[in-house]
């Protein structure tokens, strides 16, 4: 037991481990293209890369905190209840993110609508709390979180990034496709704008990803 | 009446919850993989938001609105509780899970069977919880559109999975791209079907 305690005093703050716990989720570990977790999320609000950026930062507040907070309480937390439990911490600092977006950015926070409630349901969270948080110290659960954070992020802001391009020919908000391009009869991809072709874009993703990494491919 | 069918309608395919928001879709992906499981994490889905909808509609309604507090006395006709709204409407639902679960286990052992270990999942279900926050936006005037409004989204979710888990059952057998196998050639395969699902779009009853 001492032993143990020791060792673990040794381990530095960003060991080859923790830094694992960074690296792993951006790429084999991808909460979206291989856990596949918080789908809803992402491909709802990704029309315009301003959403993804505001949701992206939203999911990594509450998924830090609430990986952080389930850790400490981890061996007070009675097994059979530990769902609701979880499921009330992470409402309570949802609420937090959903009345600070309605205070300084109100335009993002009226169109990602349900969906800033939804992060309470969004399945990358739970799933990180249930598999990490419950059975790891604070400090590595804030890594895990953050990682996972980043690993959601990257994918939605890509989606985003091509929906908002060739749907409305602008990048956060600005317009780059220039005037002479609709001059000469280049039109606005308004298919894009919908959602079916979120998952056709995600699915895409999911391609590119596996064709380059081929450890990751699924045997039906 | 007809106000009612229409609701129903709209829920199952025109604001489908699958096609048109995404609600639902972790395990709309993970437990479409046989027939049989979809059509019980299906059945559960109708279910509980057969029931959640119009208790979380009550909620709303007689204690979080603004206002909505008035029938304790005129003191409270300003207390507004929306903020609140998240953490009550997901009590709610866990703790409905929870309860539908012992209730199914007691007197029907033959569904539990069938549902057992799909309802757990269901509390952490987007399209449970996006059903309360929807019927909150759109702001329905009975509790009878309500529940039709919950009813219909379930009867739409039921669909689109046991459609996509037919269709993976079917897709075993054909000479998919290795890297798009499993999850890839899904997410293509639902945004076909989604774009098939708009042609619904408009539709008045």
């Amino acid at each position: 037991m001492a032993e143990a305690v020791a060792v673990e005093e040794k381990e530095p703050l960003f060991s080859k481990k923790n830094r694992q716990l960074l690296k792993d989720p951006l790429d084999d570990h991808n909460p979206i293209t291989i856990q596949v977790l918080g789908i809803c999320s992402a491909l709802a609000i990704t029309t315009q890369v301003k959403n993804a950026v505001v949701m992206t930062i939203s999911v990594m507040f509450v998924m830090m905190a609430g990986n952080v907070i389930v850790s400490l309480m981890r061996n007070g937390i009675p097994d059979r209840i530990r769902i609701i439990v979880q499921l009330v911490i992470v409402a309570a600092l949802v609420i937090l993110v959903d009345q600070v977006l309605k205070a300084f950015v109100y335009d993002v926070s009226k169109q990602l609508s349900v969906f800033v409630g939804l992060i309470i349901t969004n399945c990358i969270i739970m799933g990180r709390l249930e598999a990490f948080a419950l059975a790891n110290k604070p400090w590595p659960s804030l890594l895990d979180g953050f990682g996972n954070a980043i690993g959601y992020g990257w994918v939605l802001v890509a989606v985003a990034v091509v929906r908002e391009i060739f749907g409305a020919g602008k990048l956060f908000g600005i317009q780059i496709i220039p005037d002479a391009f609709y001059d000469i009869g280049y039109m606005n991809n308004n298919m894009v704008i919908l959602p079916p072709m979120a998952l056709i874009i995600v699915g895409i993703i999911i391609w590119i990803q596996r064709s380059k990494n081929t450890a990751l491919i699924e045997s039906h | 009446m007809t106000e009612l069918v229409n609701i129903f309608v709209k829920g199952i395919f025109i604001d489908n919850m699958i096609f048109a928001y995404f609600l639902g879709m972790c395990s709309y992906l993970a437990v479409s993989k046989t027939v049989k499981t979809g059509v019980g994490l299906g059945a559960a889905v109708i279910f509980v938001l057969g029931i959640t909808v119009p208790i979380n509609y009550l909620l709303e309604n007689y204690v979080l609105k603004e206002g909505a507090l008035s029938w304790l006395g005129s003191e409270f006709a300003t207390v507004d509780l929306s903020f609140l709204s998240f953490i009550m409407f997901i009590a709610v639902i866990a703790s409905m899970v929870q309860l539908v679960e012992m209730i199914v286990e007691k007197f029907a052992p033959a569904l539990y069977g069938a549902l057992g270990i799909f309802l757990p999942l269901i509390a952490v279900n987007c399209s449970i919880l996006g059903g309360a926050l929807f019927m909150q936006e759109r702001q329905y005037a009975t509790i009878a559109e309500a529940t039709s409004f919950g009813l219909g989204s379930g009867v739409g979710w039921f669909l689109a999975i046991v459609a996509i888990a037919a269709i993976r059952e079917k897709i075993k057998y054909s000479h998919v791209p290795a890297p798009l196998r499993g999850l890839g050639i899904t997410f293509i395969i639902t945004g076909l079907m989604g774009i098939a699902f708009m042609s619904f779009m408009g539709i008045e009853l």
